[in-house]
């Protein structure tokens, strides 16, 4: 098992070197003078110019320069925002919670519903039960999600009045940061309602980034059930008299899960992707809608550090995922 | 009274291209310590029609029966929770493939404990004592240390084993082995049937062996049914039947083992195949492939009585001659 | 005996791999099995609507796309108080029709869907094969850069992407394009070394076929299955893509019609005027899933293993 794991990692060093050498191009890929860009809107002087040419070593030949990048990274040195002038490593670990706050909730609706449907759909086989299903998570898996999340506002925001449109909680609230969770800063503050607030404004956005995920496990459960119902040993559960609940939910389960964990793993990515486009809809302050005004802002050096940081953190969450494989599959358990 | 008796047993499979008669109006009957061997090619229904009787087949698999008792009890009327508590316990099975009829996900204790929590009121701890009994019982060594292995670290013999134990673990009246040598090696085949023989005189169990081959059946079975494309053609005690078999397929069957094989050595062979969906024949099924048929065999066969076997045949067998034309011949010397 | 005669069935249908009779027989059962596919068969049709639509705009559209007429802000459709039977779907914030701009947005999205896969599969698929089959550092250096791009959420690089080519269609779509192709490149690299050993390419090497023909004549089409499905597949992540890309404002710019830009100039007018946000999302819902119907039912009929016996 730790051998295993430590394969997967190293595995991983060569895709972290590359993924830095991307990080570190784009700012030397993007059109025009880096430091002219770095210096952003107001330009610089001629002297100030050659000073911050030495400060950042782009006079330096480039492979120097991308090693004194990698030490950089590697004593936890992820650049500075032009814009804010604060490190980007600080400013993402402030951002950061948010968006986990909504992926996981997002990932635990799209597993909580996405499973016991693609189960229901695989026993069901071929019935108006299985291809509802399956015509509704089709439908879920060729979502524009932008547009959905703007359809949701204007029923839920516009029409129904029953949600706000964006941020995380009321302005009418206000509480230190402890853990970066809304959900639970919410209730250790203790006011009355913050909690029902942050809920009400975590609802939308969690739907619309669980969507395209919950067809894709809907989907691949239904899929990976159905190869698991035809094997033997489902056949040897019922012979012992077992009930269909337990043949079903115990010894099929089970073995269909390992499949669909790697798919809920590969899902981060996705649910990655599709908090960028969420967080700019409901204006959830989060890495993807930080990414994307750094983007417009032109803070270069925020993107750069922020898509290592990115890459690397989906990195991380694919080894947990090998982890829990691991862990799950007895093949692999030594 | 017989331990299991069934009656005019059919099953249908519901495929893509209609209707396809898998078993068709089979008589089974067997009684209490009774190895019952039921032979035949792929083909001729004979674990259809036990996995009918466990219930274990799809929902496109449509059972009728006339009358399916076992032990004075009529599983036809009775409902699928009563059923469940008769499977597993009284009538267990065991499979073919033994390598994959374990769910790999569990340990070998768990499966075998699983038929002892759901079939009696052992706590854990006597399961486990009983667990180790039972894998002493077939013969596998240290079975204290095997208790938390999964399939995938057993051989096919030790697989088999561990299967043979689970069937057994609630003393069941009943044990069904579908094939269960098939996937073993030679070596192996004789040590698993050695030790279903002990096991059935030891625990008062009676034993259906599916099997294709002559040679198994010689070595356990006290009777024998024949079956061939979904029908009985004939059913004797063992000796006789090798002795003397009264249907032509039987015959030829026979012909066929190597032992018998003709002084120059050539191995006959039955030409043709078992008919399928859509070639039946119109009249006595073995008709295309009989080398005895008349023209009357394509209008039908006729069941003959216990002294003639069961055989479902105008012209069975006696002594490797068809009954008229010993009669001819008998008539004709007069 | 009936192993034999398998084996000996394949050997043929390799040999005869170029002939007319036994292509046709393929297409046939594909078809057959296509065509079995309800849902398959309506993704067909209504992507061959969808097709007509944007190949005919010019004839169908009522309005010129960017005609802004000033008596006409924001009309609702038709069906609603206030509305105009002239502005079947309503007007837009400045007064374009939108039903015509929908009619013409299909030619951009169809367009990108083309472009995307044309560029990432013909990219792909000779990445791949030159990883397959010769293997070495090349693949393994090949096969790592791959992992690097698909270490990054898809729609993160492309955006990064275009904020280095500068924002536009062209740009967005090339991006995407890079960003798709890993997919292709792993797909070909697979098939071709299940492929490169089987009896069919060695005999064809022993008769002295050279690399190129060994590549892309002899082993090429065996694979093109999967990496069809997976073309179709990428078409619709391609429309997807672009219109995200769009509506965040790094893709096609307005007044382009393209759906996704047509979503972001609306955004502001999302509680006032439904139907400027309604239909643009509702043609890429309908497009997209079209073609993930048609992709399903592809995979379907081209894998052995789901068909009924």
């Amino acid at each position: 098992m730790i051998r295993f794991l430590l394969r997967k990692f190293g595995l991983l060093i060569p895709t972290f070197i590359g993924v830095s050498i991307i990080a570190f191009a784009f700012i030397r890929l993007l059109p025009g003078d880096p430091i002219t860009l770095l210096a952003g809107e107001r330009g610089v002087s001629a002297e100030r110019y050659e000073a911050l040419q030495a400060a950042y070593g782009f006079d330096k030949p480039i492979i120097v320069q991308y090693v004194n990048y990698l030490g950089d990274i590697l004593q936890g040195d992820f650049g500075t925002s032009i814009v804010t002038k604060r490190p980007v490593l600080e400013e993402f670990m402030q951002l950061f919670p948010a968006t986990l706050e909504l992926s996981i909730c997002a990932i635990i609706l799209a597993t909580a519903i996405g499973i016991p449907a693609g189960i229901l759909a695989a026993v069901r086989r071929g019935s108006f039960t299985d291809q509802s299903i399956m015509g509704v998570a089709l439908v879920g898996y060729s979502m524009p999600i932008f547009w959905w999340g703007l359809l949701l506002i204007i029923l839920f925001s516009g029409v129904l009045q029953w949600t706000p449109v964006s941020g995380r909680i009321s302005l009418l609230y206000y509480f230190p940061q402890v853990t970066g969770f809304m959900l639970i800063d919410s209730l250790l503050s203790g006011q009355a309602g913050a909690f029902k607030s942050a809920v009400s404004h975590l609802i939308l956005p969690t739907i619309v980034l669980a969507t395209i995920p919950l067809a894709v496990i809907a989907r691949q459960t239904r899929s990976a059930m159905l190869e698991v119902l035809s094997e033997d040993y489902v056949r040897t559960a019922r012979s012992k008299g077992l009930g269909p609940f337990r043949v079903i939910g115990l010894h099929a389960l089970r073995n269909a899960l390992i499949p669909v964990v790697t798919t809920i793993g590969l899902q981060v990515g996705v649910l990655l992707a599709g908090a960028i486009l969420t967080e700019s809809i409901f204006s959830w302050p989060g890495i993807g809608k930080w990414m994307v005004d750094s983007v417009f802002k032109r803070d270069y050096s925020v993107v750069q550090g922020g898509l290592l940081l990115i890459a690397g953190m989906i990195m991380l969450v694919n080894l947990l995922v090998d982890l829990v494989y691991g862990l799950i599959n007895p093949r692999i358990r030594r | 009274m017989s331990l299991l008796e069934i009656r005019n047993l059919s099953v249908t499979f519901d495929t893509a291209s209609g209707p396809f008669r898998a078993v068709d109006g089979v008589d089974v009957s067997v009684d209490a310590r009774e190895i019952l061997s039921i032979v035949g090619e792929s083909g001729s229904g004979k674990s259809v029609s036990m996995l009918a009787l466990m219930g274990l087949l799809p929902d496109t698999a449509t059972v009728t029966a006339d009358m399916m008792r076992f032990d004075g009890r009529d599983l036809l009327t009775m409902t699928k929770r009563q059923k469940r508590s008769v499977i597993g316990r009284d009538i267990a099975m065991i499979f073919q493939e033994p390598m994959s009829s374990l769910n790999p996900c569990f340990t070998v204790e768990f499966q075998i404990s699983e038929m002892l929590r759901r079939h009696t009121d052992l706590d854990r701890s006597a399961r486990r004592k009983r667990a180790i009994e039972l894998m002493e019982a077939v013969g596998i060594p240290s079975p204290e240390k095997r208790l938390g292995t999964f399939p995938h670290q057993l051989s096919g013999g030790m697989s088999q084993r561990v299967m043979i134990a689970m069937a057994t673990s609630c003393r069941p009246k009943l044990l069904i082995a579908d094939e269960p040598t098939t996937a073993l090696d030679v070596t192996i085949q004789a040590q698993i049937l050695d030790l279903l023989k002990d096991l059935c005189a030891d625990n008062d169990m009676a034993l259906v062996l599916i099997t294709h081959d002559m040679g198994v059946v010689a070595q356990m079975a006290d009777r024998v049914q024949v079956q061939y494309a979904g029908q009985k053609v004939e059913e004797q005690q063992v000796r006789p039947l090798f002795a003397d078999p009264h249907h032509p397929y039987t015959a030829a069957l026979l012909s066929a083992l190597p032992e018998r094989a003709t002084a120059r050595g050539h191995l006959p062979s039955i030409r043709g195949v078992v008919p399928g969906q859509f070639d039946r024949p119109p009249g006595c099924l073995f008709e295309p492939r009989c080398s005895f048929a008349v023209e009357s065999c394509r209008r039908g066969a006729e069941r003959q009585g216990p002294d003639l076997g069961y055989a479902l045949c105008n012209r069975p067998l006696i002594n490797g001659v068809p009954a008229d034309e010993r009669v001819a011949d008998a008539q004709v010397k007069a | 005996m009936t192993d034999t005669s398998q084996i000996v069935e394949e050997d043929l249908e390799h040999v005869e791999e170029h002939a007319g009779p036994a292509r046709r027989g393929r297409l046939g059962e594909f078809w057959y099995y296509f065509s079995q596919n309800r849902g398959a068969v309506t993704g067909l049709v209504v992507f061959t609507i969808i097709v007509l639509v944007a190949l005919f705009a010019p004839l169908i559209a009522p309005h010129s796309p960017s005609l802004q007429n000033r008596d006409a802000f924001l009309v609702p459709p038709f069906w609603q108080e206030g509305g105009n039977a002239a502005y079947i779907l309503g007007t837009d914030a400045v007064g374009r029709d939108i039903l015509s701009r929908l009619i013409f947005g299909a030619r951009f999205s169809l367009f990108i869907g083309v472009f995307v896969v044309v560029l990432a599969m013909t990219t792909g698929i000779i990445i791949g094969l030159i990883a397959g089959y010769v293997r070495g550092w090349v693949d393994t250096a090949i096969m790592r850069v791959m992992d690097v791009i698909l270490a990054f959420p898809s729609l993160l690089l492309a955006l990064v992407l275009v904020a280095i080519l500068g924002p536009g269609l062209l740009n967005a779509m090339i991006a995407i394009a890079l960003v798709l192709q890993p997919h292709f490149v792993r797909l070909t690299r697979a098939s071709v070394m299940s492929e490169r050993n089987r009896e069919y390419v060695i005999s064809s090497r022993v008769a002295g076929a050279g690399v190129f023909r060994l590549m892309f004549i002899t082993i090429l089409p065996n694979c093109m299955a999967p990496l069809i499905v997976q073309g179709t597949l990428s078409f619709s992540n391609a429309i997807l893509d672009a219109a995200a890309l769009g509506f965040l404002g790094m893709g096609a710019q307005p007044p382009t019609p393209e759906w996704g830009t047509m979503l972001a100039e609306a955004r502001e007018f999302i509680l006032r005027a439904w139907w400027v946000v309604t239909f643009p999302g509702l043609a890429i819902l309908v497009t997209v899933l079209a073609i993930n119907l048609m992709g399903d039912g592809m995979r379907d009929a081209l894998d052995p293993r789901l068909k009924k016996s």
